[in-house]
């Protein structure tokens, strides 16, 4: 309904002010009269009614705006019946490259994920003013800066919905331990509402199966707030509905003819899923993937498939050269190999180096176990 | 809506003289095809920074300093003022000038509408 609005008035605060006033109006007045037929286009209908009240009366300072006049021209038809699902609209504007990234993630949770200032704020650990400033800057730069609400024109697309892939993903993978649940979860839906409104976008599908097929594991690989390796994960513990659905998205994909990374991401999450990891494939998408995008995590992680493939000789090659100095992955995964080598000497001062770069807690102490058991 | 495209070189200076009479030609000419694109409503190519001279007023008195405006780094080397429906078309536009792919960049900013 938000984005209906949005679309309309072209201004975030005013649909978010006109929409609570419908609101209010529906509870005081729906228990009374019974509800309309069309709930829906009855509440559109009415925030519309009072976003255009809003405007009439700032209009008395002679404020002369296109909100105005956009206004006045569709005041004489409003419909009552029907409106636009203009939620694709909607996610590109927030995600358009002229805003930050951190605006973009944080507008598209508020206006599509529907979360409150303050939740956005604890999930990225940011005190609640800083976020709600953030949220206003950019919703001022939309205005002020002609950032228009559309689908962007084929030219454009593609680029414009790598940046809205690249969001969504940012914000699955971002938060904090304890907030990552509901951005994983938040992330997913957008997902999902992205698969609907654009059915034949095979990357779209791609990015839904490589979420939810991560997230099918969420629940293994944690043990008593211990890190638990893939090959170590009790898999009952695995949600077996996720990795269906995770599967039917890439069949999706696979079936438009997907051949970009998330597609490649995800056919690398689904053979992880099944009961024994087919390294050799694996290691073969990570080659594609890595072909595809020069990325030197993506060699990274390949590398970890060809150490499984073919010995950790050939995982410890495939990294030598990687520019990946401040990356814990890269020294811990560079200690593993030289611990199943037996080089144990190399192993410690690998295992102290991830040491020195690692964050998350858990991983912290599997690395320290790992360097103590040698 | 209406935007200034405000023309920075950067690096772009010593990529300009490095270039042929034909090739300088050849963007003079682009600069030029951008002036007559229509919504373009003005621009000019301003004069080298060593010809600027910066203008400040402190109770009363005015102050007047050699030289660019100091806190910025780069100096303006030319605008075009553009009338476009959003900001989408005006970053095409900008996207045309030769500046920003001879490394240098385009600042793009509404106008404020009276």
């Amino acid at each position: 309904m938000l984005a209906a609005l949005v679309g309309f008035l072209g201004d975030f605060d005013l649909a978010e002010e006109a929409a609570q006033e419908a609101f209010a109006i529906a509870a005081e007045r729906w228990p009374r009269e019974g509800a309309p037929a069309n709930p829906g286009a009855w509440l559109v209908a009415t925030a519309r009614n009072r976003a255009v009240d809003h405007i009439r009366r700032r209009r008395t300072l002679a404020v002369k705006t296109k909100l105005l006049e956009v206004a006045e021209a569709v005041e004489d038809e409003i419909a009552q019946d029907t409106f636009r699902d203009e939620r694709l609209e909607l996610i590109f504007t927030c995600c358009h490259p002229a805003l930050s990234l951190d605006a973009q993630v944080a507008l598209t949770l508020r206006a599509l994920g529907g979360l409150q200032t303050g939740e956005i704020a604890r999930a990225f650990l940011v005190p609640e003013p800083t976020m709600a400033q953030r949220l206003v800057r950019a919703k001022r730069k939309i205005r002020r800066a002609g950032i228009p609400f559309r689908i962007p024109p084929a030219h454009l697309l593609p680029d414009r919905l790598t940046a809205v892939l690249a969001v969504v993903y940012l914000i699955f993978n971002e938060g904090y331990d304890g907030r990552r649940e509901l951005l994983g979860a938040q992330a997913i839906r957008l997902g999902v509402s992205l698969a609907e409104l654009m059915p034949d976008e095979p990357e779209v599908f791609g990015l839904l199966a490589l979420m939810l097929l991560h997230d099918s594991r969420r629940a293994a690989r944690l043990r008593d707030g211990e890190l638990v390796l893939l090959a170590d994960q009790d898999r009952s513990l695995w949600d077996r509905a996720q990795i269906r659905a995770g599967n039917e998205a890439l069949e999706r994909a696979l079936a438009l003819r997907g051949e970009g990374p998330y597609v490649l991401q995800a056919a690398i999450a689904s053979l992880h899923a099944e009961d024994s990891s087919d390294w050799p494939q694996i290691a073969s998408l990570y080659a594609e993937l890595l072909r595809m995008t020069g990325s030197p995590v993506v060699a990274l992680n390949g590398a970890v498939a060809r150490a499984e493939a073919e010995g950790p000789e050939a995982g410890l090659a495939a990294i030598e050269r990687l520019e990946l100095e401040d990356y814990h992955y890269l020294h811990a995964t560079r200690a593993d190999f030289l611990r199943r080598l037996g080089r144990s000497d190399e192993a410690r001062i690998a295992y102290a180096r991830a040491l020195e770069l690692v964050r998350s807690e858990p991983e912290r102490r599997f690395l320290q176990r790992r360097l103590a058991a040698l | 809506m209406n935007y200034m495209l405000q023309i920075y070189s950067g690096d772009g200076v010593s990529s300009w003289e490095s270039l042929s009479e034909e090739e300088q030609n050849a963007v003079m000419a682009e600069y030029g095809a951008i002036f007559q694109t229509p919504g373009v409503t003005g621009g000019a190519q301003l004069q080298d920074a060593t010809t600027a001279t910066t203008v400040r007023v402190q109770d009363g008195r005015t102050l007047t300093t050699d030289g660019p405006f100091p806190e910025t780094k780069e100096a303006l080397g030319g605008y075009y003022l553009l009338e476009a429906d959003d900001l989408d078309t005006a970053i095409e536009l900008a996207a045309r000038i030769p500046a920003a792919r001879m490394g240098g960049a385009i600042e793009v900013r509404p106008l404020v509408e009276r």
